[in-house]
């Protein structure tokens, strides 16, 4: 197989607060041999909160992004839904509509700036499962998670809206996603089958319904929760921070003990890699995932 | 392969006026390649139990009756081909009505909350005309294109009866009613657009309670996607100058404050800009679980201060923004 290559739009919370998540990327591609170019100039992707503030204005910087991305002429790859999901909504509002294009072009062109549409956006997941393969992935397991189970949350940005999932990543089916489940197989863990597996999880309401967000968290987790999952996987850092972080509050509102480990997708992949504990981080996690060494 | 397939049709059973709990009903059924779930529901009444009752009626996917749900997807059973749920699902497919909570009988539901939550948002056009007008309203076909596909809706429900934002928190509109709320406000003869984008605005039943889920849109057998509707809401608040300072509108507006000065969402200004200093004690617990888990940076020894990296070239971002920001809150 050639070398695998992509530009990594980390996005803001692998920067700030999921560090874990970044290092167990770079740790992972460096285990499976895939070369990765961090976008270090790629702003906010605007997290669907300036899209509804500004939507113009979010085309532009998203635009930006992607044209880094072009210059090194690579995939861009995403470790967060949210960002995968605005990367792509202004790729492919740019894409189909050539009279938005050249507006957001006349603005690009103030710093030296060109969007052609050149490169194609894909979450970390699916370039693991797509393209790097499942059995490739197989082999290099040196920690098989077999004690481990593991209930996969697909989170909502990488499956819905699907038509634009389809044309570019995954191409999941939303109402019965697998792609996690298949990589929990490879890496010889036990996948959850849940009802709330492909249900969202209320981080972009947090602040402003946060009744509704702390709701919506509660039934995705006691669902796993009462499922026999040991731990939970998500792809999306924004899903890891909701229930991460807000367990005990979480908790109150659904009227029961919530005490469930999430883990990043690139941090259940490193575990059964052999990735060292520093890469892996779980130190950052709020709820610590004390027992998924065997 | 065999044109057919054995098909367990798992339906839920309810008489509200004599069960007290609802019940599961299996039927086996030979079903044929061409055969849509409304085909099937037909043949459940037909051929194994005539009280078996589901409301339907053009058969062309344009009353909205005949909504459902198969395995948790929302599904117009006259629309929908039964053989693709079968490939997506399994030889069992699980009939339920769109929300069980409002089940009458069978998949006959109770659809006040739904049209309550339309007419709340004034779904009409409301303008002053002339009781003999000398000549039509006219619109450009600019103006009509504004409309999307907001007109194409049949409330059938498949999406209301979706949206998790819905079933948490019962006041919220929901989007079939936000739909209309569009429909009807970028319509350049209505006269009643900013009462109604300040009614859909309001915190707790509006647009800022949406989860952003996309539930709705994967739900719409029209294929509209209220998502779209309810962002162009969104923008809409700020275009319109209605939108008030509040903890969501702030959240939306206040993402630019980080990006300005680093390129990057500065996590915790955000919290705090939204919530303003009275509204972060609700946060102050999971702040300091936040820290001790190193979620929070020290760099520069002070938590939360010049705790966020820089991009490179930032000075583009900010350039981009000075010319491009078209929105003010």
């Amino acid at each position: 197989m050639s070398t695998l290559k992509y530009a990594l739009f980390t996005g803001c919370t692998a920067k700030q607060s999921t560090p874990e998540l970044l290092s167990s990327t770079l740790a992972v591609a460096e285990k499976l041999g895939i070369e990765i170019t961090i976008l270090e100039e790629a702003s906010c992707c605007g997290a669907s909160h300036l899209q509804d503030f500004d939507e113009f204005l979010a085309h532009v910087l998203n635009a930006r992004n992607i044209c880094y991305a072009e210059k090194l002429g690579l995939t861009m790859i995403t470790i967060c839904n949210t960002c995968q999901l605005n990367s792509a909504m202004t790729k492919h509002a740019l894409d189909t509509d050539p009279e938005l294009k050249a507006r957001v072009n006349e603005k690009l062109a103030e710093v030296g700036l060109e969007y052609k549409g050149t490169s194609e956006i894909k979450h970390f997941l699916y370039t693991l499962i797509d393209e790097y393969g499942l059995e490739n992935i197989k082999d290099k397991v040196q920690v098989p998670l077999s004690h481990l189970n593991i209930a996969p949350f697909y989170g909502c940005h990488n499956i819905r809206p699907s038509e634009l999932h389809h044309s570019s990543n995954g191409g999941e089916n939303p109402y019965n996603p697998t792609s996690l489940d298949q990589l929990i197989d490879a890496l010889e863990g036990h996948p959850v089958d849940y009802d709330h597996k492909n249900k969202c999880c209320g981080f972009h309401v947090e602040l402003q319904a946060n009744h509704t967000s702390e709701v919506l968290a509660g039934n995705a987790m006691v669902d796993a929760i009462d499922n026999n999952a040991d731990v939970m996987v998500t792809p999306c850092p924004l899903c890891h921070l909701k229930m991460d972080t807000y367990q005990d509050d979480v908790g109150k509102v659904i009227g029961r003990d919530i005490e469930l480990p999430v883990l990043h997708m690139p941090q259940m992949v490193a575990l059964a890699l052999g990735c060292t504990e520093k890469e892996i981080g779980l130190n950052f996690h709020v709820q610590k995932a004390t027992h998924l060494t065997a | 392969m065999s044109e057919t397939k054995k098909v367990t049709l798992k339906t839920f059973r309810f008489n509200a006026e004599t069960d007290y709990l609802p019940y599961y009903k299996k039927y086996e059924l030979e079903v044929g390649k061409d055969e849509l779930v409304l085909d099937l529901l037909n043949r459940i009444k037909w051929e194994h139990d005539g009280s078996f009752s589901y409301r339907r009626s053009c058969r062309h996917g344009i009353c909205g009756a005949c909504g459902i749900k198969v395995n948790g997807k929302a599904t117009l059973a006259c629309k929908q081909n039964a053989m693709e749920l079968i490939k997506l699902f399994g030889d069992e497919l699980l009939i339920e009505p769109q929300s069980k909570k409002r089940a009458v009988k069978d998949m006959i539901i109770d659809k006040k909350d739904f049209w309550d939550k339309h007419a709340a948002v004034t779904p009409y056009v409301v303008r002053d005309v002339p009781a003999h007008p000398e000549h039509e309203t006219q619109m450009s076909p600019k103006q009509e294109h504004m409309f999307l596909d907001a007109d194409l809706c049949i409330q059938c429900g498949a999406c209301h009866y979706s949206c998790p934002a819905l079933e948490a928190n019962p006041d919220y509109f929901g989007p079939a009613a936000l739909t209309a709320a569009y429909r009807f406000s970028i319509d350049p003869r209505d006269e009643f657009s900013d009462e109604r984008l300040k009614t859909v605005g309001e915190m707790g039943q509006g647009v800022w309670d949406c989860v952003k889920c996309f539930e709705c849109t994967e739900a719409c057998p029209k294929d509209i996607n209220p998502m779209e509707k309810i962002t162009k809401l969104h923008n809409m608040q700020f275009e319109r100058g209605v939108a008030e300072s509040n903890v969501a509108t702030r959240h939306a507006e206040g993402f630019l404050r980080g990006m300005k000065k680093y390129g990057y969402l500065d996590e915790a200004d955000i919290v705090t800009y939204s919530e303003g200093y009275l509204g972060m004690y609700k946060h102050l617990g999971a702040a300091m679980k936040m820290m001790k888990s190193g979620k929070i940076h020290w760099h520069s020894g002070i938590p939360f201060i010049d705790s966020v990296p820089k991009i490179k070239h930032l000075d583009e971002v900010q350039k981009l923004i000075e010319i491009s920001q078209t929105n003010r809150l």
